[in-house]
């Protein structure tokens, strides 16, 4: 019986998923200019859920203390009260409310992905190109240097690291950064070796043009559309890495509220068929898997293949 | 043949050479620490005598490269030193649980590697119909999912019924069934998130060569679209493919260690888990390198692996 | 090619075919009502440049069209039966037994991963025509036909260890496993040198009229395709402009279209007399370069004056874009030098001095990839400008509509446009602007037209000559095209294996008596006369 009703409430989800995706679809034709909405007419629906849903984290994210009806760290109850009027998805471990610490935990979990990535964009595209560009030894210690790095596998590395210096957040952001640094360099590497051996790069080269104008100028540009697909693929799994070691209690720390550790904290309930430790976990699910569809789009349309 | 020999034997030496330098790199890394290792495993009460004792203890006084060699030396022979958290030698730890991770990886990948090349070729060939597109749109939701998700997601689905037990009993002496049934949720978890990696690298790396003027040609010479995938394209896609299974086993080592965690299950991931929550440096130390030390040989095979497929490298001008 | 196919039965017989091709989601007509007769034995030869959509017609005569591609109306009838009606088993059946083809770029077309002879008994083994020991023995005697080295041994071989030319000649012979009636050769020696060309177009023309295989023989080369073909069809963007027998096309072309063809190779403009004073404003002398341990270029030396146009001719391989990559500095010789205007210049292009670097420009084969695509035409153009000769604001906007003007683009229209936006000829118009507007006094032509439909060309080298005389240029001129070096050239450099074979004025080098190496690439140039082939062969038979 279990068994049947779950496979209805997924069969029930994607039709949602589906839905909403079209509704959004058409709503942006209406209202959005001619050029784009000209781009969205031919995205795929799950693309256009994928936006949706985007939108909303970035929303919720925005305004998590004008939302959520409590304090993020206050306790407000019985542990583990079941979901009611008061408490719309009940309350966790340690007496808190759910509903309050998955609104705040858009803005924590999130964010916290959001700034890692960025700063493993940061170091890892701008010495991606730099070896690319310049080419020699620095190109051959890079890329040695990462080699090494990518050598061994990311969550073994960041546990290693994190036993070393301790579970801060300051200190994971660092981690992960360093570690996914080296998967964007690689890729900006290789996209800026195909665009250095164009006759343009040569032109500008032999006209005289210094590496800044070279990197900013005549590379980036062409690199930008490559970058912008990995950098949200890097997000997708910066943000499952985190959510990975914040659910072995090994990333961001209590009682800051985190998806990856509210389910580890309330994980028990699962074993008497209760969802709500479910429900953090769907919510990285979700916005990674909207990233994906909007990244998927986007790498689809750029490669040119036609359908 | 012979310069086929010399590319192996560089291949291999890179490869140890790359080992050398991570464990150099695992090692290293507890020397940033502030003070010494000992001051932050027994933190800021420790009195200047229980440092001290573990400084001794574990040779700390003696200068790293010293250490280094006599570390490396006795992990070599199997010998990882002692456990920080309750004095054990790691080695025991670490023996039956390198087993139980090894018998979880083979089992997950035994099932996704045929699972995920077959989907892999056939939304290859059936390109954007909507078998292609159904797939591809699962093969995504369950890349995005996090593992420990997929893992509750089937504990409620299939545990709750009874079905299959949620916590993984393992031990050596079960027999063969019994262990595949106690453990076919954990595995189950592992292959939905590597399957659908492979299955949309393998599908990418077919599509590539699919463009190819060769493909066309047979086409072109009359030959169904069956054999034109199987004769054409296949060859030619083995050494993408490779990698790919390689890349893909090795992420399941990453993979394991939440999995085993979630379904209690005594493997080297979650000895790892434990071991870092309580800053058991020398045990992270001897995990972290084993796992290393079996990605760079997986990276090692597929690489000589895929030389061996391409006629290019085999004969030469 | 003989006369008494004409009587032959029809083999294939296109009715009104019109071919669709989409893009940005729109369906667009690319092939429009082209009809087409091929009897037994016959050969036809489709010429248009790009974009006239042979080999789009070429794939439909085998009942195919490429991804993205789709049939809209007409019918193809291949021996009474229609390809279009045919169930895909029955079109598989016809194709590569009964219609062959052979490709573009042999070396793209063979799978990399199987053998020669593996490729060659595919097809008659697949189609059940002879077992697989019969086709092995079968290639070594079409191999041997088409005058392959080692036919025995070579058929062993993997596709990377064989020669672009010796390939094409062996997906010849693999289109002829089968014997089949009708070959689709879709422009088989484009891709090939001049010296390679004329060994692969005679093989090909030897084995068609052995089997007496109907064929179709597409190119954008007139000269070439009066070498092989009974009847010319002439086609432009996806119609037919005309069709009629070679030697009559030959003689006296009816469309206005097909005439401007011809025009093109008859364009020569007067050689200018040989400066014997004055210095050169390059000069290199005894120049020897490579990468690593290869020698690429040996013991070069050549000088270019103001206002004069040298022409660099050589094979690939030859190493005249290497010499051009010493020049420009890219390359440090590892021997000799180079001068400009009497100075010695620094071997490295970084030690150059700004001034220096703007003297000498350089325009590209490739226009597509010698233009930023990211940039619109404005920065393009306007950078040197800005960067060399400080220009700001209304006075770099100025020398940018100037040059614009100059290379005959309305500066209105296209000054903000991105090179996407502009066709290939106005691409490399920009690629000119930009070398104008470092003012130079010398500019390196690399292969500046060869990517270009003749009628486009023949615009640009006019465009050249133009601004030569008015900017007192001194140009250099690299091409493996002969009848470029005959329009544009006062002297000729031509090279072989990294070294200099011959030097001097045009017209002495278009004379006897000559190099070797020379009287074989000039004689190897296609002429616009249907017997050229015939003739050469018998001349070279005889010495």
């Amino acid at each position: 019986m279990q068994f049947l009703i779950t496979t209805f409430w997924i069969v029930f989800f994607v039709a949602a998923a589906l839905c909403l995706g079209w509704l959004f679809r058409t709503m942006i034709i209406r209202l959005a200019p001619t050029n784009f909405a000209a781009s969205m007419r031919r995205a795929p629906l799950t693309a256009s859920f994928g936006m949706l849903v985007i939108l909303l984290y970035i929303f919720v994210a925005l305004f998590a203390p004008v939302l959520a009806p409590f304090g993020e760290r206050e306790i407000v109850g019985g542990e583990f009260l079941p979901w009611s009027s008061e408490h719309l998805l009940g309350t966790d471990n340690l007496g808190r409310d759910m509903l309050t610490r998955m609104i705040y935990g858009a803005r924590n979990t999130v964010g916290i992905a959001l700034a890692t990535t960025a700063l493993a964009f940061v170091v890892g595209a701008l010495l991606g190109l730099l070896a690319a560009t310049v080419g020699g030894w620095l190109d051959q210690v890079l890329g040695r240097t990462v080699d090494v790095l990518m050598a061994i596998p990311a969550l073994i590395f960041s546990l290693l690291l994190l036993t070393i210096f301790g579970t801060s957040v300051t200190t994971l952001i660092l981690v992960i950064a360093l570690i996914d640094s080296t998967r964007v360099f690689r890729l900006a590497r290789s996209v800026a070796i195909g665009i250095v051996v164009m006759d343009y790069i040569e032109a500008a080269k032999l006209r005289g043009e210094g590496l800044w104008y070279l990197i900013t100028r005549e590379i980036l540009p062409n690199a930008m559309a490559p970058l912008v697909a990995e950098f949200g693929l890097r997000f997708c799994f910066v943000f499952l890495a985190i959510s990975a070691l914040s659910f072995l209690g090994l990333g961001i720390q209590p009682p800051t509220a985190d998806w990856g550790s509210m389910v580890r904290e309330n994980a028990t309930l699962i074993t008497f068929g209760d969802i709500t430790p479910l429900l953090p976990a769907g919510a990285i699910a979700l916005l990674t898997v909207a990233v994906n569809f909007v990244v998927d789009w986007k790498l689809h349309e750029a490669s040119g293949l036609k359908e | 043949m012979a310069n086929i020999w010399r590319m192996l034997a560089q291949r291999l030496g890179l490869g140890l050479v790359t080992l050398f330098v991570i464990s150099l790199l695992i090692f290293g890394a507890a020397e940033l620490l502030p003070g010494d290792f000992a001051q932050a495993v027994l933190g800021q009460s420790a009195t200047e005598e229980t440092v001290a004792a573990i400084r001794a203890e574990y040779g700390l006084d003696r200068p790293f490269h010293t250490r280094y060699v006599d570390w490396l030396g006795s992990a070599l022979q199997g010998d990882f030193g002692q456990s920080l958290a309750n004095r054990k030698p790691v080695a025991d730890m670490i023996g039956d649980r390198l087993a139980n991770t090894l018998f979880l990886a083979l089992y997950a990948a035994a099932i996704a590697v045929p699972l995920s090349l077959m989907l892999g070729i056939l939304a290859a060939l059936f390109r954007n119909s909507i078998f292609d597109r159904s797939v591809n749109a699962l093969a995504l939701t369950s890349i995005s999912f996090p593992e420990f998700f997929v893992a509750y997601i089937l504990i409620l689905w299939l545990a709750q019924s009874g079905l299959f037990p949620s916590i993984s009993r393992f031990s050596v002496d079960l027999p063969l069934g019994q262990k595949l049934y106690n453990t076919f949720l954990p595995a189950l978890t592992l292959t939905l998130v590597v399957t659908a990696h492979m299955m949309r690298m393998t599908r990418a790396a077919i599509i590539n060569l699919l463009a190819s003027p060769y493909i066309e040609m047979a086409r072109l010479k009359g030959m169904p679209p069956f054999r034109v995938i199987t004769r054409h394209a296949l060859p030619n896609a083995l050494a993408p493919i490779i990698n790919v299974i390689a890349l893909n086993l090795a992420y399941l080592i990453t993979g394991v260690v939440v999995v085993e965690v979630v379904f209690v299950y005594p493997g080297l991931g979650q000895l790892m888990v434990d071991s870092v929550a309580k800053r058991d440096i020398p045990v992270v130390q001897a995990v972290a390198l084993i796992f290393a030390a079996a990605y760079v040989l997986l990276n090692l095979t597929a690489d000589v692996l895929s030389t061996l497929t391409n006629p290019r490298l085999m004969h030469r001008r | 090619m003989g006369t008494q196919s004409k009587d032959n039965p029809v083999l294939l017989r296109i009715r009104d075919l019109r071919i669709e091709g989409s893009s940005e989601d729109q369906w667009t007509e690319i092939v429009r009502g082209v009809n087409l007769t091929l009897r037994k034995g016959e050969v036809l030869g489709l010429i248009g440049e790009s974009g006239a959509g042979k080999s789009t017609i070429g794939l439909a005569c085998m009942g195919f069209v490429r991804d993205g591609c789709r049939f809209s109306d007409g019918s193809i009838e291949f021996d009474g039966i229609d390809l279009r009606k045919a169930s895909r088993a029955e079109a598989r059946a016809l194709r590569g037994k009964r219609i062959a083809y052979v490709a573009q770029s042999a070396a793209a077309s063979f799978n990399p991963a199987h053998r020669l002879i593996d490729q060659y008994s595919e097809g008659p083994v697949f189609h059940g025509v002879m077992s697989r020991g019969e086709a092995e023995s079968d290639a070594v005697e079409l191999y041997r036909r088409m005058q392959l080295p080692n036919p025995n041994e070579i058929g062993f071989r993997y596709p990377h260890q064989v020669s672009g030319g010796q390939l094409q000649r062996a997906m010849t012979a693999m289109a002829m496993s089968c014997r089949p009636d009708l070959i689709i050769f879709d422009e088989p020696t484009t891709a090939l040198d001049v010296t390679t060309q004329i060994e692969v177009l005679s093989a090909i023309r030897d084995i068609i009229r052995q089997f007496g295989t109907a064929a179709i023989y597409i190119s954008h080369d007139l000269a070439v395709v009066a070498q092989m073909a009974d009847r010319i069809k002439v086609l432009l963007r996806g119609e037919e402009v005309e069709e009629a027998d070679t030697y009559a096309m030959l003689a006296q072309p009816r469309e206005d279209y097909t005439k401007s063809l011809w025009a093109v190779r008859s364009h020569a403009r007067p050689e200018q007399p040989p400066v014997t004073d004055g210095t050169p404003i390059v000069s290199v002398r005894n120049v020897t370069a490579g990468y690593g341990q290869t020698i690429i270029l040996q013991d070069v030396g050549f000088d270019i004056h103001p206002r004069r146009t040298v022409a660099v001719v050589g094979e690939s391989g030859s190493g005249k874009s290497t010499a051009a990559r010493v020049i420009t500095g890219l390359l440090p010789p590892s021997d000799g030098e180079v001068f400009f205007d009497g100075g010695l210049l620094p071997p490295d292009y970084r030690k150059r001095s700004r001034d220096q670097l703007r003297q000498i420009q350089m325009i590209y084969q490739m226009a597509d990839t010698a233009l930023n695509p990211k940039l619109r035409i404005r920065d393009l153009i306007g950078r040197p400008a800005q960067m060399y000769l400080g220009l700001k604001g209304r006075a770099l906007d100025d020398r940018v509509r100037a040059l614009l003007s100059l290379i005959e683009l309305e500066p209105e229209e296209y000054l903000d446009r991105l090179p996407s936006e502009l066709s290939g000829g106005q691409k490399q118009r920009i690629g000119i602007a930009r070398a104008l507007a470092a003012e130079p006094k010398f500019i390196i032509c690399d292969e500046v037209t060869s990517a270009l439909d003749q009628i486009v060309a023949e615009g640009i080298l006019q465009l050249l000559e133009r601004l030569q005389s008015e900017f007192d240029l001194g140009y250099m001129f690299i091409t493996h095209d002969l009848s470029t070096v005959r329009a544009i050239a006062d002297e000729v450099v031509v090279m072989k294996e990294g070294r200099v074979v011959e030097q001097g004025p045009k017209t002495e080098m278009f004379q006897p008596p000559h190099d070797p190496y020379t009287e074989l690439l000039l004689s190897s140039v296609a002429e616009m006369d249907p017997d050229w082939l015939t003739n050469l062969l018998a001349q070279r038979a005889a010495t």
